[in-house]
């Protein structure tokens, strides 16, 4: 039975070709009506299909759908097709779901901009990409959402070109993505040499039929090893985060969309879908856990001494995205998925409260002029709340059951060391975030005062310089002034929506996977599960299962009393948050000077930037330059070619035509002369 | 229908030259010049059609074969035909010529006539190169695309036009003539011009002499390749013939010209020499991988656009002949495409710079920034043509590359590893270029009132467009017809690709441990352990 899934990423294309290619003509309305009428009919599709798949019996799942071949050479093909399992239907939900709600949002978040259309179209661009990512059959198609959603990040995040930080920051985020690629693409030339297929469904028997590669690493290991390029690339990990941060000059939504729920989680989703090369690869999987872990930390040291709240939002997503590899790197796929899930759900949710807050301000991020906006923008403000409680993992909200299965499992695989890095990040997070809640919502409103500064002057001062038919319309919104920003205000119903639709989902979300040890069903684990089953994978294979089989139902305790630590340090963080930014705001100024040196080592977010600049990008441009360029290309071969040339100039009266600059005469000549060399030669040299 | 199936090639060939006869007789009257060269142009276009309708698919070997004694001392054969491989370039040069014609429209306003004569003379030229099988003929024509072209850069090009011209010839002919000598030996040794004869002597070892000079012989046809190609280090004439030459020229230059050097690869080096081929294979890999990294790099600092363009073509490229020289399927494959696919894509990009030129007659990059306000459609071709140059899935570049890349690293995996670094620097420079030329404020003056890109010029953009658009999608279209020539040509390296294609698909039952350890082994060598 075909469920015909190829429509799901098709009907966003169709919206981003109209949108794009006539909208410039159609009134607003309609252009809305395209984007959002071509994301819901997918995320109704995605909800049909998924009621489908609950019916498929066992044996026919994963379903495949091919349609035809894409590619072929030899005996190497990759095709047009779609895989559904239980991992491409929580990931398809989750695209379609939050995409789409993010799209409502946008109608409002958006609303005063130029290039309105340009950005539906882009959007809705992003939709066909990243469910051909999710949905492909192969690792070619799902290479070409990888690529695609790259370059719907670029466009997004670059969507107000006119602003150079902003165009630097797309081209940062393409290029860095590029890096990755490089190894995805490596891998994958690894899979082809080896395994002469990309087919997930070809590869995974013949993946299956190796052992673990405990003794040596050997190809899985190099495969695994690749693909974790290629993921902290896309999914914004140590050694290729940078463009994250950056990204954040695009508009709000994109990074809620694309920089938090959905685009970023795409190597996570590489990864758990790769489970049978890292099931066999005990090397690489350590390398994905441990680079999550460092991550993890290392991007929340940086997220506690940033100003601006987006970025803090952007390096809390760099540290959660951390946890989903540290949960992939001890085998625990369902619980990276399930964190993935609920990430998508309050990630969006701070991402878009965030960019209510803005809009509300005016264009306002530096939350050392926000404070007090509680009472300006209420239900900004709680469906805020809910978001920062469910990050910070406090029960019941839904990042605290993800979050600590994932700790549980890497202590109960014997990871201790990353079970304290992760709980110790977990009391980071909550600090953070709690002080990002205290800073823009509690205390006094420190924005410009309302009389003297009418009409959102910092919006102004920020896009200054936008001019031209691509207007921002932050600018716009500033200038026109007609309900002006006196007052930070609500954002309009169609804003708000979104954000309570969300609020929701982050408060129970977690519910899907309680835990055993809290007398739960753990609901979404025994749905996933399956899909990381070697067995169901690979009929009739008998492959080892390394740490697969957990003992369940035992340990509840000791389970409980972990969960407890991490609670607890959530909670610490709250108070030190509540302490420092609410009790006593003068403290952490006077804190900050005392640090000294590590504090503006983490404000300058350990210089990485600079690091990479100094050491790669500024060689290699003098290299071209200098030595390549202007020392190969013309010292030495042109000197020689020219050289030569002048040379036979010189000797010769003939050639002095050239230095007449007469190219026909001398053309001619050659011609001739060429000519009679070869009548000669033909005469002469033959027979 | 027999009669034009018989004929078709000679059409297909002389139906351009027809045409500059007639046009030489014309009034100057440029209007019905420009029209008549456009007429010209898509009738030889339907014409080409003609062979991709009756091509039997799936076919190695030689199709729509014309073959008459011409002369007969010496023995020189009126010999045509296609194969896969071929008639796709003959495609290529069918379909670029009418778009070259509509971007020549207003920026040629001098010598109207010479210049279409010109173009329709190199036209034919071009396709007789791919289509001659008797090596003669196939040097006749090569070197008669030589003249039309210096003459367009030197008549109709700009700054310093002369010597870029003469660069361009003096680089070109003086390498011809080691592949001339190559050619006289072949024939003072078999009496024959003909490919196909000479070819089956060679195989079966008829020809005295030939150990020994086939090295000689191999590096004589490769020496007048690779200038054209072109490969490092001869590539030094290129950057100055397409910043030199007008727009239609540079699109020719870099849509097809290039491409007769890496015809001539896979179809002369490979096909009459293949042990010299795979024994000379290193060292001319190692200068395919310098050029991509070296190509890329120096594009990406150039201050020119249109040189920076010129030295993506050096990379470009260096991906095709790595991938002609890996010997395997999916790389010779991906060659071929890569070829096609290039044509589209840089052909684009030099006719946008075309447009920029006729506006502001200057291609230095600091004259530019902020251009995606005044020109928001030129702005959204030039996006879409440099992501299909990038290499974006689903866009024409991406094929080419991808399989390239895959055949390379089956061939030896360090080659696949340097070369993919490719995708990086592409996205560098072409991404900084972009961003400098149009994104942020006007930063001159001039530019603010530019005005966007009129009907013509889109025309002459949308097939191209399209054209990148299908051939990322559906390149099946074109692998039908590529891979059996190809696999036709690696023929005599059967004993290499095999060994190099697909070990697990072959031997599904293969038992794990033993393999294991081979395995490891390459995993080793990936990761450096």
């Amino acid at each position: 039975m075909s469920m015909h899934l190829w429509i799901i990423p098709l009907l966003p294309l169709a919206g981003a070709a109209v949108n794009g290619l006539l909208g410039k003509r159609f009134p607003r309305a309609l252009v809305n009506a395209i984007a959002l009428g071509f994301t819901a009919a997918p995320f109704a599709m995605a909800l049909w299909v998924a009621a489908q798949f609950a019916g498929l019996s066992p044996d026919q799942i994963p379903h495949i759908e091919r349609y035809a071949t894409w590619l072929s050479a030899g005996a190497f093909s990759a095709e047009y097709g779609m895989y559904l399992d239980q991992l491409s239907v929580i990931m398809m939900l989750v695209v379609t779901g939050v995409g789409f709600l993010i799209h409502v949002y946008s109608v409002g978040y958006m609303e005063h901009e130029g290039g309105y259309y340009r950005y539906f179209a882009y959007l809705n661009i992003f939709m066909f990409f990243m469910l051909t990512l999710v949905l492909a059959n192969n690792y070619l198609l799902m290479f070409v959402g990888w690529e695609g959603v790259g370059l719907a990040s670029y466009l997004l995040i670059g969507f107000w070109f006119l602003k150079k930080s902003a165009a630097d920051a797309g081209k940062k985020a393409f290029i860095t993505n590029r890096v990755g690629d490089f190894g995805f693409l490596i891998a994958l030339f690894l899979l082809i040499k080896h395994f002469g297929t990309l087919q997930y469904d070809s590869l995974w028997p013949l993946i299956s039929r190796y052992p673990v590669e405990t003794g040596a690493a050997g190809l899985l290991t190099a495969i695994g090893l690749l693909m974790l390029v290629g993921a902290t690339g896309k999914s914004a990990q140590i050694p290729l985060y940078v463009w994250l941060p950056d990204a954040m000059e695009g508009p709000t939504p994109v990074s809620a969309l694309i920089h938090a729920a959905t685009m970023v989680t795409a190597g996570v989703y590489m990864v758990a879908r790769s489970h049978l090369v890292f099931n066999r690869a005990p090397d690489a999987q350590m390398a994905v856990a441990v680079i999550g872990t460092l991550t993890a930390i290392f991007a929340a040291s940086i997220g506690i001494v940033q100003t601006d709240i987006k970025k803090v939002l952007a390096y809390s997503t760099i540290s959660q995205l951390g946890y989903m590899f540290m949960a992939c790197g001890v085998l625990d796929y369902v619980g990276g998925i399930f964190h993935l899930m609920t990430h998508a759900f309050f990630k969006a949710l701070l991402f878009l409260a965030a960019g209510s807050v803005i809009h509300g301000l005016g264009g306002e991020q530096d939350m050392r002029h926000m404070g007090g906006l509680r009472k300006y923008l209420p239900y900004t403000f709680w469906s805020m709340t809910i978001a920062t409680f469910a990050i910070a993992g406090l029960p019941p909200f839904a990042g605290f059951f993800s979050k600590d299965r994932i700790l549980w499992s890497a202590w109960s695989s014997g990871y201790h060391v990353l079970w304290l890095v992760g709980v110790i990040t977990a009391g980071m997070t909550s600090f953070y975030m709690f002080r990002l809640w205290f800073l823009t919502f509690f205390g006094k409103y420190r924005g410009p005062n309302p009389e003297t500064v009418a009409h959102g002057h910092d919006a102004d001062a920020q896009h200054a310089g936008h001019t031209g038919a691509v207007q921002d319309a932050k600018d716009a919104h500033a200038a026109a002034g007609s309900h002006g920003h006196r007052s930070p205000h609500e954002s309009p119903w169609v804003m708000v929506v979104p954000l309570m639709i969300l609020a929701l989902l982050s408060l129970v979300g977690g519910w899907a996977g309680v835990p055993h040890s809290l007398h739960g069903s753990d609901r979404f684990g025994t749905f996933l599960s399956p899909a990381f089953n070697e067995a169901s994978a690979t009929p009739g294979a008998a492959a080892a299962t390394p740490a697969e089989a957990k003992p369940e139902s035992e340990d509840n305790s000791t389970e409980l009393a972990f969960s407890s630590i991490s609670v607890g340090l959530a909670a610490l963080g709250f108070l030190a948050a509540w302490w420092l930014y609410y009790k006593r705001p003068e403290l952490p100024e006077r804190m900050a000077k005392a640090a000294g040196g590590l504090y503006t080592l983490l404000l300058d977010k350990y210089k990485i930037d600079e690091l990479y600049g100094a050491v790669i990008i500024q060689p290699l441009i003098l290299l071209s330059t200098n030595v390549f360029w202007k020392g190969i290309d013309q010292g030495l071969i042109d000197r020689a070619v020219d050289g030569s040339a002048t040379d036979a100039r010189e000797a010769s009266d003939a050639m002095r035509h050239m230095q007449s600059g007469n190219i026909r005469s001398y053309a001619g000549w050659v011609a001739v002369g060429a000519a009679a060399v070869i009548a000669f030669m033909v005469w002469r040299g033959v027979r | 229908m027999k009669f034009i199936n018989d004929n078709i090639l000679t059409i297909v060939v002389f139906l351009p030259l027809a045409g500059a006869i007639l046009l030489a007789f014309f009034p100057r009257r440029d209007r019905d010049v420009r029209y008549f060269a456009l007429a010209v142009s898509l009738i030889t276009l339907l014409a080409s059609l003609h062979l991709t309708w009756y091509f039997v698919r799936g076919q190695s070997g030689f199709q729509y074969e014309e073959n008459v004694p011409w002369i007969p001392h010496p023995n020189i054969h009126y010999h045509m035909g296609v194969d896969g491989i071929s008639l796709w370039l003959v495609i290529l040069t069918t379909f670029l010529m009418p778009l070259c014609v509509l971007i020549s429209w207003k920026s040629i306003g001098d010598r109207v006539k010479e210049f279409f004569i010109l173009m329709l003379v190199l036209e034919t030229a071009m396709i007789g190169v791919f289509v001659a099988l008797d090596l003669f003929l196939f040097y006749f024509f090569w070197e008669a695309t030589l003249i039309p072209m210096a003459l367009l850069i030197g008549m109709y090009g700009h700054g310093r036009k002369i010597y870029a011209a003469v660069k361009f010839f003096l680089y070109t002919m003086i390498a011809s003539v080691f592949m001339l000598a190559a050619i006289l030996w072949l024939y003072a040794r078999t009496g024959s011009f003909d490919f196909v004869t000479i070819q089956g002597m060679i195989q079966s070892g008829q020809v005295s002499g030939f150990g020994n000079a086939a090295l000689w012989l191999f590096l004589g046809f490769f020496v007048a390749f690779a200038v054209k190609v072109p490969l490092f280090p001869v590539h030094t004439w290129l950057p100055d013939a397409h910043v030199e030459a007008p727009t239609a020229g540079s699109v020719l230059l870099a849509g097809v010209l290039l491409k007769m050097g890496t015809y001539g690869l896979l179809r002369f080096n490979l096909g009459l020499f293949p042990e010299q081929a795979r024994r000379n294979a290193p060292w001319i890999i190692a200068l395919a991988i310098i050029g991509i990294i070296y190509g890329a790099l120096v594009a990406m600092i150039q201050p020119n656009i249109k040189r920076l363009v010129a030295y993506t073509s050096v990379s470009h490229l260096g991906f095709v002949v790595l991938g002609i020289f890996s010997f395997t399927q999916l790389g010779v494959d991906g060659a071929v495409y890569q070829m096609l696919s290039h044509g589209i894509s840089t052909g684009a990009l030099f006719m946008l710079l075309g447009m920029i030129y006729d506006r502001r007659h200057t291609y230095e990059l600091s004259e530019f920034g902020g251009l995606a306000t005044p020109m928001p459609v030129f702005a959204t071709f030039f996006a879409f043509i440099m992501l299909s140059s990038v290499g974006l899935p689903l866009l024409n570049g991406f094929v080419g590359e991808f399989m390239v890349l895959s055949g390379a690293f089956q061939a030896k995996q360090l080659y696949g590893i340097l070369a993919a670094t490719g995708v990086i620097w592409s996205a560098c420079y072409l991404l900084w270029m972009y961003q400098r030329v149009f994104y942020g404020n006007v930063t001159k003056p001039v530019n603010s009132s530019l005005r966007d890109i009129d009907a013509r010029e889109r025309v002459s953009l949308w097939p191209l467009a399209i054209a990148a658009l299908v051939m990322g999608v559906a390149p099946m279209l074109w692998l039908h017809s590529i891979d059996p020539a190809v696999s036709a040509a690696l023929k005599q390296f059967s004993g290499v690709t095999q060994a190099a294609v697909l070990p697990a698909r072959n031997s599904p039952a293969a038992p794990g441990p033993p393999l294991h350890a081979d395995f490891a082994r390459n995993g080793v060598e990936v990761i450096g352990r």
